[in-house]
This record gives C-alpha cells, sequence and structure tokens, in this order.
C-alpha cells in the first residue's frame, strides 16, 4: 500500500498531461488557422481518439491484465455498437442526402 | 505476511460491491450509445440550419476552452480524492471532492450561460434542426454533468458522516467512473461540435 500510492498519483498526473497536450494542439489549430482547414480536421479527430484512449488507460485505468475480463468485454461489444450504429447512420442519411438533392 | 482471515460475510460483501461496479460499468456503456448516437445525428444535423445561425456565428473558443480545462483539472482532483480514500484521510477526500465540485458548477455556469446568451439571440433550441441537435446532445452532457455534481455532494455528506466504509468508499468508486466518463464525453462534444464549428 505505502508504494502503490505514488504510482497511482503519477498514473493520473501523467494523465493529466498528455490530455492537456492532447486538447491543446487541436484547440491552437483552430486559434491560430495555422493548417488548412482538412488537416485541422484529421488533426482534431486523431487528437480526440488519442485523448479518449489516455482517459480510459490513465484515469479509468483500464488495461489487460487487472481490469475485470466482463468489463473489457463489454467495453469492447460497445464500441462493435457504435462502430454499427454511427456508421450505418451516417451511410443512411449521407446516401439519401445525395440522391434527393442534386 | 499474516492477513487476518476474511470472515464470509465479508467476503460476501465485496463480491456485492464487485458486481454492482460490474452492473455501473453496463450502466455507463449504455450512456455511451446514447451520446454516440446524439453525436451522429448532431454531425448529421450541422447543414440543417434553416437560413438561421451556425456554429460558426455561436460558439467561442475561449468558453469552449475553459469549459474542457474545468472539465479536465475537475477529473484530475476527483482521482486524487479516489487516491486519499484508498490512503484512509477523510478530512483530504471531503477536501478534493468539495474542489472538484466548484469546478464543475464552474463548468455548469459558463454552459448555461452560454445557453441562455443563445437563446436570447434567437439561437434556442427551436431555431433550426442544427440547433436542436446542439442543445439535445451539449444538453443532454450538461444534465449528466449536475447529476454527478448532486452526487459529490450526497457521498461528501456520508463520507463525512459515516466515514470511509467499504459501502461508501465503492459508491465513491463507482462516483468516480461516472467523473471521468463525463469527461470522456466532453472530449468528444468539443472535437466533433466547437472545434469543427469554428474553422
Amino acid at each position: 500500500m505505502e508504494h502503490q500510492t505514488p504510482h497511482a498519483l503519477r498514473s493520473y498526473l501523467i494523465g493529466f498531461v498528455l490530455a492537456v497536450i492532447l486538447s491543446a494542439i487541436p484547440f491552437w489549430l483552430v486559434y491560430t488557422h495555422a493548417l488548412p482547414p482538412q488537416r485541422t480536421l484529421l488533426v482534431i479527430g486523431i487528437a480526440a481518439v488519442l485523448q479518449v484512449l489516455v482517459h480510459l488507460r490513465f484515469f479509468l485505468h483500464i488495461n489487460f491484465t487487472t481490469t475485470p475480463r466482463e468489463n473489457v468485454l463489454a467495453l469492447v461489444f460497445t464500441c462493435i455498437l457504435l462502430f454499427l450504429m454511427v456508421g450505418g447512420s451516417f451511410w443512411i442519411m449521407f446516401d439519401l442526402h445525395s440522391r434527393m438533392l442534386i | 505476511m499474516s492477513v487476518a482471515p476474511m470472515s464470509a460475510h465479508e467476503r460476501e460483501e465485496i463480491e456485492t460491491h464487485e458486481q454492482r461496479a460490474l452492473g455501473f460499468w453496463l450502466y455507463l456503456m449504455g450512456d455511451a450509445v446514447i451520446f454516440a448516437l446524439l453525436f451522429a445525428t448532431y454531425a448529421i444535423m450541422i447543414p440543417g440550419t434553416a437560413g438561421g445561425p451556425t456554429g460558426k456565428q455561436l460558439f467561442e473558443l475561449n468558453n469552449a476552452a475553459l469549459e474542457t480545462a474545468l472539465l479536465l483539472v475537475s477529473s484530475m482532483t476527483f482521482g486524487f480524492a479516489s487516491l486519499q480514500a484508498k490512503a484512509g484521510n477523510r478530512g483530504a477526500v471531503l477536501l478534493w471532492l468539495a474542489i472538484t465540485f466548484v469546478l464543475g458548477v464552474g463548468f455548469v455556469f459558463l454552459e448555461v450561460r452560454e445557453f441562455t446568451g443563445m437563446i436570447a439571440k434567437g439561437a434556442g433550441p427551436d431555431r433550426s434542426g442544427f440547433l436542436s441537435a446542439f442543445f439535445t446532445l451539449v444538453g443532454t452532457h450538461g444534465v449528466h454533468v449536475t447529476m454527478g455534481l448532486i452526487w459529490i455532494v450526497v457521498l461528501g455528506a456520508q463520507v463525512a458522516l459515516k466515514g470511509l466504509t467499504l459501502p461508501v468508499t465503492s459508491r465513491l468508486q463507482r462516483l468516480g467512473l461516472f467523473w471521468h466518463f463525463l469527461d470522456i464525453a466532453w472530449v468528444g462534444i468539443f472535437s466533433i461540435v466547437y472545434l469543427p464549428g469554428l474553422l
């Protein structure tokens, strides 16, 4: 217990610093318009995915050794559901959009 | 290493809390599905402004940055509260919970101010499909944060009155999952709503 606490504290601090960096980059890009819009969008997307992973790993402490198997399975299943539902919605709606508004 | 033998009752209690942790995790996954579909709806409704104001005219980058900072710092301070709960420092848990609460209130205040400002400008949820989707998505997140704040008050009172007993620390752990989860949802909101809207 005595040596476990500094380790856990470090986890929160590392997560915080990484999250600050991954938030600052996209905000700074939008603030300065340093890159063309398409590239900025790409960076925003990559930074968001990385930041979600950072939150899961360092704040929610999800990993593949100590996290119960059921929790990881539920998370993976949710990701599959999200992919199907969000991807399916986009597919249908944008297809409809391109068919109806010529 | 002498480990005090665990009574059957204690073991049963720990098992119950583990089951509750899984149950709460399943609830959070359901919540993630709700948010993802609100995100999808929002993304599809972005062009549907019905001649009304667009995100570029309405959103303020500084406000979104400040909200992001408040929520992120509050996520970390909640982590400190969890660590102090493990170490058994009741006073420190209460202090970090109080700081988390103040940061969360600041976030809700900024959001309410933004919403009322937009409605006063005639850009309420009834103006266009885009704004309906915006208010639903960001408002749902705001309601979650408000519920989290109420929960922090309730658990703060339990920590103060009952102390760091096993049921209380297990509730604190679930509140932690909830609070960190809300920060993840916010990452989605600023990355899909505010930043692309202001490009």
